[in-house]
């Protein structure tokens, strides 16, 4: 590493191990550890009949909470997630029809009611078995409790790419399979043929032998007042004829001609629009405001000071805007003056310095094998912004006692709930409205939705409806972000160019050990978490964890690589166990992108390999520097196994998305800090990628290895950073290790 | 005083202050939503509709300056009968969107620079085609662009 000095670091002393941490189940607010789980039994049949009511009309019937048939054979689909964007939803159904035999035109999908009968059930049954490592103890759980887990915690959560992986393989796939079981018993009666005469297809069960059949919605009346079966069986995959095809996805339609409605778009008569300017430096508090600069402009109607915040209603977004615009208000800091950017920074070094770790994993004596002069290098990530294309949107109308919202979230229910602890409703009088969201990433999140309580506040004080519009400028300084994080890596290399011990040693806010999966079978690791909080939200970024887990590790590889004098793959392929996915997907990944055949003078390629969600993700990325010192894609290689594949085409668009998120966080993005407070104020300072920067060539190719079925929407992201800043050092010999790499690796 | 002009083919009086960003009065006085808000300040392409056939950021365009003018949006492509236009269709074809929020500014900002050149080179839609897209979907916007206009789906590097 000679044009590669070793950052002025010391080695870390030992910590004490704390023991591994429970990890406990937190969504939604509730904290269930994973063995308080089992053996308790709560009837389900409540829920069951609650959700009937709510979704069934005249001439409808109601199966096992997520399914609806109608006499004139449209099949219904309530899904417990939000699809934004990520074609979840058109997987579902996929995976629900397939089982049930229907006529792929007749079935529908629509988000289910934001109702604690809507819970969704399977997710939470999906991450008990990831979490416990065992599905078979947890298939074991009564249904009825975990039913009563998920309402308990509002659980209708889109996020961790989970929506196929659990909701689709542990709930709609045998509420599909169940169903028809039904359909079949009551035409059994029907045409007095025994059951196993009978066969489905296309929304009939059919008797071949008579020549008879009937259709699913003349059956649906009868059927639905039977018993579902509790464990149908499934499919065997070589039967199907739905999932594991490109089916054109449900929503796109009014997704080209205008007419899908956003949460931005909703509009009802009377309603205002608010926007609204909360305190520049987090933990501030509205401390004065002038209101009558506001107030003197055409159309703005009131302004309200809220606790840390201050809005202005008009009768339409540009006179609420201008009147924003106008004010001039003054916010306390909330003694969170003194933090930016780099003080931010010097206290992860001091942290990580003094070695007192918040949690550590791993295995083997990293200390012992480290040795007295290994390699180090330290990396810096910063916060990331989501930058959602459409800026948060909630419409809020409180009129007879009962409160209604309007708008895109990732967790309808928890929205819900929300809304009902800020207005002290009780929960029968407030309903919330899911509609379609315009990207999220992670940032439309129970975790972290002021809007929901601000646009509650505003609309119990408003006697008409409001839609309350966050301005650009507030999306990008009031962000739940991926938080700013650094790392020094340590390894120790042996004369036979192997790893002896690797240490990674972070520092930001949360414990990334739930996100990260360390490929590499080394002889000691260790991952330690130094814990620093700033005045940021921080939150989920697509791929959480993993985008700076993966940069971290996946540079660090490289460098050991060049320090070792190995090629990157052959060293990668040389901590791989033998016959491993890992290894597979490497090794396509090297055919596929020509490693190391000639390129053009100034190019360089460079790899990643990175399993998040349980998807292993291999990038080649080919680069160069341009004129204008920037780094420039030309082309990416992408090798996935996911397992196996719901819809091929949207799997394949996922990842083309994620490689692109992935590039454009690594090239351009940084969210930083001055005197607490946010400094970039629009897309203008928080560049994205565009079509000009993206890679002209995305080949991609999936592994379909028959693995227990990974997330898909996430894990293209991770390598991308990586494998870009592996081919700069391949093309210029300049190492970025701190993000984004802008021109760092001009010549 | 209203300010006369034609959206989608319709002409229309506009009572809107003349400050008013031209997106605004799209979208909260007509009621045609296709045309999104992103950003405010033209940097993101969300609200591109056509002003006498030119792509144009309704978002920074005070609605006094479109008097006179014919303006179409995202909702006035569809030919009478309720087909789809061809770029419309092409946008299905290679499934395009996932958000959506900004496809019907890309879908005009593609007409328009289709209705242009007839049929784009790469290096083309790289300079026309400058919206901003959160979800990626770049290569698939190239795609549905090249098939719109019967060109090989993949671009291929260095035929630019």
């Amino acid at each position: 590493m000679a044009d590669n000095p070793t950052p002025d670091i010391a080695p870390a002393p030992p910590v004490k191990r704390k023991g591994v941490k429970r990890r406990a189940f937190l969504i939604g607010g509730v904290a269930i550890v994973g063995a308080g789980l089992f053996g308790i039994s709560i009837a389900d049949s409540n829920a069951a009949k609650d959700a009937k009511t709510r979704i069934t009309g005249e001439g409808e019937h109601s199966f096992a909470t997520w399914l609806k048939i109608s006499e004139d054979d449209v099949i219904t689909i309530y899904s417990p997630h939000t699809d934004i964007g990520q074609g979840s939803n058109t997987g579902l159904a996929q995976m629900l029809a397939e089982e049930l035999d229907a006529t792929w035109e007749q079935v529908r999908i629509v988000s289910a009611p934001a109702e604690s009968a809507f819970a969704n059930v399977g997710l939470g049954r999906g991450f008990l078995a990831e979490m416990s490592g065992q599905p078979a103890i947890i298939n074991g759980i009564p249904q009825s409790f975990l039913s009563f887990v998920a309402r308990q915690m509002n659980l209708q959560i889109t996020g961790g790419s989970t929506a196929l992986r659990f909701t689709g393989q542990v709930t709609f796939q045998k509420v599909g399979a169940a169903t028809r079981l039904a359909l079949i018993e009551t035409a059994a009666k029907r045409l007095n043929a025994p059951v196993g005469e009978l066969t489905t297809q296309d929304s009939h069960v059919v008797h071949a032998k008579s020549g008879r059949s009937l259709r699913y919605g003349e059956l649906a009346a009868e059927a639905a007042t039977l018993s579902l079966d509790n464990a149908p069986t499934l499919k065997d995959p070589s039967q199907y004829r739905l999932v594991r095809q490109s089916m054109q996805r449900l929503d796109l339609p009014a997704k080209v001609d205008g007419s899908a409605q956003y949460g931005m778009d909703f509009a009802m008569p009377g309603m205002r629009v608010a926007t609204i300017m909360a305190a520049p430096v987090r933990g501030g508090k509205l401390t004065s405001v002038d209101t009558a600069p506001a107030l003197a402009i055409k159309g703005v109607e009131k302004v309200i000071k809220l606790d840390d915040a201050v809005a202005v209603i008009g009768k339409g977004y540009w006179p609420a805007i201008s009147g924003l615009r106008a004010l001039a208000p003054s916010f306390s800091d909330g003694g969170n003056a003194g933090i930016s950017t780099a003080s931010i920074f010097k206290a992860h070094d001091a942290l990580i310095a003094k070695g007192e770790a918040e949690g550590e994993a791993g295995d083997g004596d990293v200390q012992a094998a480290l040795g007295a002069k290994p390699i180090m290098a330290k990396y810096q990530v910063p916060f990331l912004h989501h930058a959602m294309m459409e800026p948060f949107a909630l419409t809020a109308q409180f009129k007879d006692g009962k409160l209604d919202i309007w708008g895109g979230m990732q967790d309808p229910l928890a929205t819900k709930m929300m809304a009902v602890e800020v207005s002290g409703l009780d929960a029968d009088n407030v309903t919330f409205h899911p509609m379609i969201i315009g990207g999220s990433f992670g940032r439309r999140l129970p975790m972290y939705m002021e809007i929901v309580g601000q646009v509650t506040k505003l609309a119990m004080q408003l006697p008409y409806p409001v839609k309350l519009i966050w301005s650009r400028e507030e999306e990008v300084a009031q962000g739940a972000y991926r938080p700013q994080s650094s790392a020094v890596l340590t390894a120790a290399i042996t004369d036979q160019k192997r790893i002896a011990a690797y240490r990674n040693d972070y520092a930001q806010p949360e414990s990334a050990e739930s996100e990260t999966v360390f490929p590499y079978s080394l002889p000691a690791v260790s991952r330690r978490h130094f814990a620093h909080v700033s005045n940021q939200t921080t939150g989920a970024w697509r791929s959480v964890n993993s985008t700076q887990q993966g940069f971290y590790n996946e540079s660090f590889m490289d460098e050991l690589a060049h320090a070792a004098g190995e090629d990157p793959v052959t060293f990668r392929r040389n901590h791989l166990k033998a016959d491993s996915r890992y290894l597979r997907v490497l090794d396509e990944v090297a055919v596929r992108s020509g490693w190391g055949s000639p390129l053009p003078a100034g190019r360089g390629r460079g790899v990643a390999l990175v399993e998040s969600f349980k998807t292993i993700v291999a990038h080649v990325v080919e680069a160069s520097v341009g004129e204008d010192g920037m780094p420039k894609v030309h082309k990416v290689t992408t090798v996935v196994d996911a397992g196996s594949i719901v819809n091929p085409d949207a799997a394949m668009a996922q990842i083309e998305g994620g490689t692109i998120m992935g590039l454009s966080s690594a090239i351009g993005e940084a969210i930083t800090l001055e005197k607490g407070a946010v400094q970039q104020s629009n897309l203008s300072d928080y560049p994205l990628m565009t079509m000009a920067q993206s890679p002209l060539v995305q080949d991609i190719h999936f592994l379909n290895s028959g693995a227990p079925m990974g997330g898909i929407g996430e894990p293209g992201v991770p390598p991308a950073a990586p494998a870009l800043a592996n081919a700069l050092f391949a093309a210029t010999g300049k190492r970025v290790r701190n993000l984004p790499i802008m021109t760092q690796a001009k010549g | 005083m209203a300010i006369q002009t034609s959206i989608n083919g319709k002409a229309v009086a506009l009572s809107a202050e003349p400050d008013t960003p031209l997106l605004w009065v799209i979208r909260e006085e007509l009621g045609l939503t296709g045309t999104k808000f992103g950003c405010g300040m033209a940097a993101c392409g969300a609200c591109t509709v056509h002003v006498d056939g030119e792509p144009a950021r309704s978002c920074s365009i005070p609605v006094s300056d479109v008097a006179g003018k014919s303006i179409t949006t995202i909702e006035g492509l569809k030919s009478a009968d309720g087909t789809l236009h061809a770029v419309q269709q092409a946008w299905i074809s290679a499934q395009v969107p996932q958000c959506g929020y900004c496809q019907s500014g890309q879908i005009m900002a593609a007409v328009a620079l289709i209705e242009k050149t007839g049929s784009p080179s790469d290096a083309q839609i790289d300079e026309a085609m400058t919206n901003l897209c959160r979800c990626g979907t770049y290569p698939r916007i190239r795609k549905a662009i090249r098939t719109a206009t019967g060109q090989a789906a993949q671009a291929v590097e260095g035929a630019v």
